[in-house]
């Protein structure tokens, strides 16, 4: 493949994927209201267009033509700084997702993956430190919120933030653990090798799947870290309304709002991407023969969409059940509970590992 | 390309460490800081130390600056206030920042004087992937490796003391 057009290629890629993870962020905020709407008893969205159907139009026309204020006393350059960096950080660890394997458009093979190649033996292959961007990223991503408390000179926005940076600082530590025994069993750092260690099947139809394969305590470890990673209902003590009006974005108005709400809907999107990839096998599935070669041929992007689909659904039916967490309680849970659970399942599946070497 | 590169996220990491210590404000030093580590990282990059540079992220830019950034907003530290220059402080002045260039360049010839010559690897021409950096640190380094588990560990102790003794 020439520079030129790889290029090509990954502009396609990129453009292709971006519109696709705005438009599920968008509909996901539909979604959510729609259904947690149903299980308030009563209908959500219903008034633009079909079933509200055109609601996030809406929503983004009333966002751009709000007054855009700037409140006096703001630490201005950090303030407009910080919701530009909660975003850029949410929306750029999708490139690092297989999202599908390699796809042959006019003679050309790629990998749905931005940052996958077709390497000399004609397979998919990434980034040989995949999951660790995934993961400093997903680092990175704490500076949008903590900057944006502080830099609003504002108390509820500070101790928003503050309770936002110390509970994502904590429950990291649980999140990258809890991947550590699929990466033992993958022996790969690489997202797509993951999906390829995952490809087989037993008696035909059972995928080799890792929550099938023992991985089973670290997929639920996983979740609950990632909940609190995205302040989502139950650990929502960053925007808790009831204390603290709405945390750290208190003083932002208009689109540097939306930018936050965005990114917060596309870290629950990237979090279900990597639940996916590492534990339920990515795009991979289940073989289904009877089905005609047309509807085969885009089985992969069907599984892996409708995962997404499922821990989307999951994130919006907790947060239609549980109440909110007390902050000693999350601290407690997220050190005292999630931390020792996750280090006893690294050694025991790293003497398993070991074992069968 | 990879000189290009190098000299670029060079550049980046000397900017940011200046920025670093002429800013007035708490904060905007912390922020360059993390300029300084994210260039570090690229630079590792460039190396081929593809593993070093994440890990460089994700403890130094992800875990350790955003202890900095906490403290910084719990204390609510604000500007620097300036106070009269002392006289030792412009004696300083006047000596140091001279003496600290001429040292740094005696430093400088001494290691380019013993540097082996046939050993030099390229920009771009090395590649260390995790495994062999797993590889060495419990092969090789082992003893490095567990003694510093040791010292992390004692530091550990040693702040849950400090904590204790502070709250009875």
């Amino acid at each position: 493949m020439s520079a030129l057009t790889f290029l090509i290629v990954a502009v396609i890629k990129i453009a292709v994927t971006l519109g696709v993870l705005l438009t599920v962020v968008a509909y996901t905020v539909w979604l959510e209201r729609k259904l947690v709407g149903r299980m308030q008893n009563r209908w959500g969205p219903s008034r633009v267009g079909p079933f509200g159907l055109l609601q996030p139009l809406a929503d983004g026309i009333k966002f751009l033509l709000k007054e855009d204020l700037t409140p006096p006393y703001v630490e201005k350059n950090i303030y407009l700084l910080a919701p530009g960096l909660a975003l850029i950080m949410a929306l750029t660890s999708i490139a690092l997702v297989p999202i599908g394997p390699i796809i042959h458009l006019f003679g050309i093979s790629t990998p749905v993956q931005i940052t996958g190649v077709v390497d000399a033996s004609g397979q998919a292959s990434d980034i040989n430190v995949g999951i660790l961007i995934v993961l400093g990223i997903t680092s990175l991503g704490v500076y949008g919120i903590a900057l944006a408390g502080w830099s609003s000179n504002s108390k509820y926005s500070l101790l928003g933030s503050l309770r936002a940076s110390a509970q994502m600082v904590s429950y990291e530590v649980s999140l990258g653990l809890s991947l550590v025994g699929v990466l033992l069993m993958s022996s790969t750092l690489s997202l797509s090798g993951i999906v390829h260690a995952q490809l087989g099947t037993w008696f035909g139809f059972v995928p080799q799947w890792f929550i099938f394969r023992g991985q089973f305590v670290a997929f639920f470890i996983y979740m609950m870290a990632a909940f609190a990673e995205t302040n989502r209902i139950p650990f929502d003590l960053p925007e808790a309304e009831t204390e603290l009006v709405a945390g750290y974005h208190t003083e932002y108005s208009a689109m540097k709002f939306a930018m936050f709400f965005m990114a917060e809907y596309a870290n629950m999107v990237t979090v279900a991407c990597i639940a996916s990839v590492m534990f339920l096998g990515g795009w991979s599935g289940p073989p289904l023969h009877f089905l005609p070669v047309a509807i085969q041929a885009f089985l992969p992007l069907i599984w892996f969409s409708s995962k997404i689909f499922f821990f989307l659904f999951l994130y919006i039916w907790i947060r239609g059940t549980l109440p909110r967490f007390r902050y000693d309680q999350l601290m407690a849970f997220g050190w005292k509970f999630l931390f020792p659970l996750a280090l006893a399942n690294v050694v025991v599946t790293a003497f398993f590992v070991a074992i069968r070497a | 390309m990879h000189q290009f590169l190098f000299l670029f996220f060079g550049a980046i990491c000397v900017g940011g460490a200046i920025n670093l210590l002429i800013q007035r404000k708490t904060i905007n030093s912390a922020l360059s800081l993390i300029v300084v580590m994210g260039s570090l990282a690229l630079i590792y990059l460039l190396l081929g130390a593809e593993f070093v540079a994440v890990v460089q992220v994700i403890i130094y830019a992800g875990a350790i600056m955003v202890l900095y950034i906490f403290v910084i907003m719990l204390l609510n530290a604000g500007a620097e206030e300036e106070e009269k220059a002392a006289k030792g402080s412009n004696v300083a002045k006047i000596f140091g920042i001279p003496g600290l260039f001429a040292g740094g360049m005696i430093g400088i010839w001494v290691l380019l004087q013993h540097r082996p010559e046939e050993k030099l690897i390229p920009i771009g021409a090395l590649y260390g992937p995790a495994d062999q950096v797993g590889m060495m640190l419990f092969t090789k380094y082992l003893l490095a490796f567990e003694v510093t588990s040791i010292l992390v560990l004692i530091a550990i102790m040693g702040a849950v003391v400090l904590a204790r003794r502070s709250n009875s």
